[in-house]
């Protein structure tokens, strides 16, 4: 008896960054990459990087949204009902938007002004919906909630990555200071890079590269 | 009236969810295959749109803002609830899109079939919430927000069967392999987007 009880204790407890569960932070970056593979929460990504400062609040803010709400999803996956699963999902998620956009308003109003609607609308970004539904809803916590964190900074690269152009070619400056000038460069700004259409072309030129990189195609 | 009228041409045109915000792209991209499901699906979203934004307007004036419920009694005219707005308005939008489902199935089984699939993805389209959120900022009345309601909803299927027609016509041209699919649709949409800057400064 007592060697049984012995071996259910030691039942194997994974390691938390075993290969498996790193894997699940790094395959998002690039194979997987929410934004340029999967498709999702491509609204924000586009209307929010015209500064890197906003652009990475925004990435955190998402980070911290995905991985907290798929963590509790986890956690109740066997106790909700199928039916009502969506309410219950957009009311948990609701619940952390709200505390980010409350952090935000108290100590980065500035940011928080900049980012207007887009703090409420990671309510109804596909990458946090999209992630409890095929991720959260069919497996354990602890890798719900690496999963929440690889998926997160996936989108946060990319976002910095679009910023980074927009904002450089667009203002002339990075992360507000203004790079050009100081390399005694004259420099008018591009006014396409500001524009909702010129974050689309940088987006799709974006695709293009890491495509032609990694060989994945869609037909 | 004519307040009305501006409202309405600009939330078609100039504020266009798509090409000037950029919200619902998600559903936009995944459901711009070809127009006969784009048109089902931007129909729907009109209905929504036109449905969700007069009711949050109701719920945000008459519960929400800092003082609206004075006229229950006068003790709970200091209470502000505005920071609970996130979760009443996509309560009231999943609720909504609930019902519409099952009134849909029931007395319209046609309807259903052509809309049926899509009506579940429209609580999580950003540009329901979107626009229930531009309203907050924008302090309308009732009439404005119905108004900018189904303005919003109109640009939007206007977008969406515009990219479809596109698409559509875009199978039989020859793109460089790794910029097929969502990469030439991603630059399709910023030239779109450029035709419609076309509108800004446009005043009725």
């Amino acid at each position: 008896m007592a060697e049984v009880a012995e071996k259910k204790v030691a039942t194997p407890s994974e390691p938390l960054l075993s290969k498996k569960n790193l894997k699940l932070l790094t395959h998002p970056l690039d194979a997987d990459n929410p934004v340029t593979v999967q498709v999702l929460g491509i609204c924000s990504a586009l209307a929010i990087t015209i500064q890197m400062e906003t652009a990475l609040t925004m990435a955190l803010g998402l980070t911290f949204v995905t991985a907290f709400s798929n963590l509790i999803i986890s956690l109740l996956r066997n106790t909700i009902p199928s039916r009502i699963r969506i309410i219950v999902q957009l009311a948990i998620v609701s619940l952390f938007v709200i505390l980010v956009d409350q952090l935000l308003k108290a100590y980065l109003y500035d940011i928080s002004k900049r980012l207007s609607v887009f703090v409420g609308l990671i309510i109804t970004n596909c990458i946090v919906m999209g992630r409890l539904e095929a991720f959260a809803m069919g497996n354990k916590p602890i890798p719900s909630f690496l999963d929440g964190i690889g998926n997160g900074l996936g989108y946060g690269l990319i976002l910095m990555i679009i910023a980074f152009i927009r904002e450089l070619f667009g203002s002339g400056s990075l992360w507000g200071f203004k790079v050009f000038e100081m390399a005694g460069i004259p420099f008018q700004g591009n006014g396409l890079m500001m524009l909702p259409a010129g974050a689309c072309i940088v987006l799709g030129v974006i695709i293009w590269i890491q495509r032609s990189l990694n060989g994945y195609s869609e037909d | 009236m004519e307040n009305l009228i501006s409202i309405g041409v600009r939330s078609i045109f100039v504020e266009n969810m798509i090409f000037a915000y950029f919200l619902g792209m998600c559903s936009y991209l995944a459901v711009s295959k070809n127009v006969k499901t784009a048109l089902g699906l931007g129909i729907a979203v009109v209905f929504v749109l036109a449905a969700t934004v007069p009711l949050n307007w109701l719920v945000q004036y008459y519960f929400l803002r800092p003082g609206a419920m004075a006229w229950i009694s006068s003790d709970l005219a200091k209470i502000d609830l505005s920071f609970l707005s996130f979760i009443v308005f996509i309560s009231v939008i999943a609720a909504f899109v609930q019902l519409t489902e099952m009134a849909v199935e029931k007395f319209s089984p046609a309807l259903y079939g052509a809309l049926g699939i899509f009506l579940p993805l429209i609580a999580v389209n950003c540009s329901i919430l979107g626009a229930s959120l531009f309203m907050l900022g924008k302090s309308f009345n009732f009439a404005e927000a119905t108004v900018y309601g189904f303005g919003s909803g109109i640009g939007w299927l206007l977008a969406i069967v515009a990219l479809a027609a596109v698409r559509e016509k875009m199978k039989y041209s020859h793109v460089p392999k790794p910029l097929r699919g969502l990469g030439i649709t991603f630059i399709l949409v910023g030239l779109m987007s450029l035709g419609f800057l076309g509108f800004m400064g446009f005043a009725i």
